[in-house]
């Protein structure tokens, strides 16, 4: 029979202050745990949307906001920028900079069942050409990319189609607006389901930007568009001369001086040439556009948003677990009055002071780890349980396996608090008389 | 030489208003190795602070308290409470038992503070000597009084003490125990070769004894 056994035992004779306490302690721990996983898994997650090309180009104005509409389908998009701009990056004097170019028409969303998500007017490069998180390729789990020349084609993200009920081959409305209740736009048909991944792409729907061109609303008046791009090149049209709806009938592309862009993703040849480019649009006299890295803005982001919403939850979550070790203090401290003479017993049997004191102290340290390690588990079952709901509203997927090594470290926090809770009930085993409360039993 | 070497022993408590209150004097007590002594005294006369003197639970103002040859009271307290868990069994009164341990439990407890680890195969034994190899996973509150007292006398013997120190023993037994309780202290400890200085009021039970002390003659702090 070891020390241990013995606070084991101790620990056992008062079972239900002692799951009371330890209950607490594992709430505390669960709460913190909450913090963590779910800010690590955010931050990764929006850290992780933010790869897969080199910068954002959009009207000039907020970065954050153009960050935050292009790359997270969240806040108001800014205002379109010319047509001709997508021009000078595709094939025009940028060209050779641009490995690829990737246009964003914004404005139109879709209402899935109660659930407002964005409709991107875009190309079939988004997934052919770009990389989610920077390295993988976008995967179908049905169905495939729409094609450049059908124009009322569409891809819909995973968390989109499960909301929704949209597979292969059903068709949807959009909405002008970015509220549920605008007017609704001709119809496109799903021709493809976009496998998971774990980005806000998985909430929101692409349509091919040739039939968003289209939609009642999107057309630029042809006087308006050549009075406000004339000093920008021209050329050889860059999508279809023709396209075909979806009963196959042709359909002649929106003349490209009628055309707007909300936003563009970029990926450089090389990061140098990122650089290069990126400063070139930024520096340009007449340019009513900014070239944004999402990374840095991301950066910023967590750090003025994130880092101190986080360091308030975990103070908050702390001081939880602070009480919670003060409840082990009261629990065991209360319990010494009756135990006094249990500690003379021992003494008398042998035990040293000294030995007493850590069979209290242990007794502690034993209720915060066992606390600790059930609110570590509670924590992560909650992040699992609460997946099912946060994913479909934010794009964000919850997994209840990702361990943040900080875990670790709130483990030996807890048991570091609990020494010093115990101490204060190990300082009175130390003192115990053992003769008075050997006499006191007479 | 003998087990226990007591000379010139003496205790005080100290009086709220600073002045010593003498509890023992004690010039000379010797306890011989494996002898059974019985020691009586009227109430309030100090039989329960020269037992914790004995086992080193109290510190003494003067004299010396020699045991197997080691004065006791010139060890430091650590040295007193790692000799007195080697070299020393203790029997209470009220048996003393810890209530969440099992029977096997509370013997194993009396081997756990010796530095030396615990002897399964001896607890078991003790045990078994006293009746109750039927009883080991049992707690103190499914035992009978006599069946706990039989526990406390099997962790008093689990170290292979060299002196048991029996504080009335049988206090709180009914009469139909105590008779049982005093057998297996005098039969344990002469099997074991243990010396036993055993506390009691009761002349039924002193009687019984070759060599019985009477602490007011012994201590003269209480014959004054």
């Amino acid at each position: 029979m070891n020390l241990f056994q013995i606070a084991w035992r101790n620990l056992s004779q008062r079972p239900l202050a002692s799951t009371l306490t330890g209950l607490s302690m594992a709430l505390g721990v669960a709460s913190i745990v909450c913090v963590i996983v779910i800010h690590g898994v955010a931050v990764e997650r929006f850290e992780q949307d933010a790869q897969g090309y080199h910068f954002i180009v959009g009207e000039k104005g907020s970065a954050l906001q153009l960050v935050l509409s292009t790359v997270y389908h969240l806040d108001k998009p800014l205002p379109p920028i010319s047509y001709d701009y997508y021009r000078e990056l595709k094939t025009g004097k940028y060209a050779e900079f641009v490995d690829a170019v990737v246009p964003y028409c914004l404005g139109d969303s879709y209402d899935a069942n109660g659930t407002l998500f964005r409709v991107v007017g875009t190309t079939p490069e988004l997934f052919e050409r770009l990389k989610y998180d920077g390295e993988t390729n976008y995967k179908f789990s049905s169905g495939e990319n729409f094609k450049s020349d059908h124009f009322y084609e569409a891809v819909v993200g995973s968390v989109v189609a499960s909301q929704g009920k949209l597979k292969v081959g059903d068709t949807f409305n959009p909405t002008h607006g970015l509220q549920a209740e605008g007017d609704k736009h001709q119809e496109f048909k799903v021709v493809g389901v976009l496998a998971p991944t774990g980005t806000a792409n998985d909430r929101a729907l692409f349509v091919n930007m040739e039939g968003f061109f289209l939609l009642e609303g999107h057309a630029l008046a042809p006087k308006e568009s050549a009075t406000e791009t004339n000093s920008i090149e021209s050329g050889e049209p860059l999508g279809p001369t023709v396209g075909y709806d979806n009963e196959g009938k042709t359909v002649d592309p929106l003349p490209e001086n009628q055309r707007e862009v909300t936003a563009m993703l970029v990926l450089a040849k090389n990061a140098t040439m990122s650089m290069a480019l990126s400063t070139t649009i930024m520096k340009g006299d007449d340019r009513a556009i900014q070239a944004v890295a999402p990374g840095s803005v991301v950066t910023q982001l967590l750090d003025k948003f994130f880092a101190p919403v986080r360091a308030i939850l975990l103070v908050l979550t702390s001081l939880i677990v602070l009480v919670a070790a003060i409840g082990i203090l009261v629990s065991i401290y209360n319990s010494m009055s009756e135990r006094k003479h249990d500690i003379a017993v021992m003494r008398a049997l042998g035990a040293s002071r000294w030995t007493v004191q850590a069979i209290v102290l242990l007794e502690s340290v034993m209720l915060a780890l066992l606390g600790g390690l059930a609110g570590i588990f509670l924590g992560h079952l909650m992040v699992g349980l609460a997946n099912p709901f946060v994913e479909p509203l934010t794009g964000i997927s919850l997994d209840m396996f990702a361990f943040n090594p900080l875990e670790l470290v709130l483990i030996v926090s807890v048991m570091a608090l609990a020494t010093v809770a115990g101490f204060v009930p190990a300082w009175t085993a130390y003192n115990t008389d053992v003769a008075k409360a050997l006499g006191a039993m007479r | 030489m003998p087990l226990l070497e007591i000379r010139e022993l003496t205790k005080s408590y100290r009086e709220p208003d600073g002045s010593p209150l003498p509890i023992l004097d004690i010039p000379h007590f010797d306890v011989a190795s494996g002898e059974q002594v019985v020691l009586r005294g009227r109430s309030g006369c100090g039989k329960t602070t020269f037992l914790h003197s004995v086992a080193g639970l109290a510190s003494v103002s003067s004299g010396t308290i020699k045991i197997a040859g080691v004065e006791i009271n010139r060890l430091s307290e650590i040295g007193r409470d790692r000799f007195r868990a080697q070299n020393i069994g203790y029997v209470f009164q009220t048996f003393n038992l810890l209530p969440g341990f099992s029977a096997l439990e509370n013997v194993l407890l009396g081997m756990a503070f010796t530095g030396q680890g615990v002897d399964r195969d001896r607890a078991h034994h003790l045990l078994e000597r006293v009746g109750l190899a039927h009883r080991l996973a049992h707690h103190p509150a499914a035992l009978s009084v006599g069946e706990q007292q039989r526990v406390a006398v099997a962790r008093a013997l689990a170290n292979k003490p060299v002196l048991l120190l029996a504080d009335e023993p049988t206090a709180n037994i009914d009469p139909a125990h105590q008779q049982q309780v005093i057998d297996l202290l005098r039969e344990v400890c002469a099997a074991e070769d243990v010396a036993m200085l055993l506390v009691t009021h009761a002349p039924e039970v002193s009687d019984q004894f070759e060599r019985v002390e009477y602490l007011e003659q012994l201590n003269r702090v209480a014959a004054a």
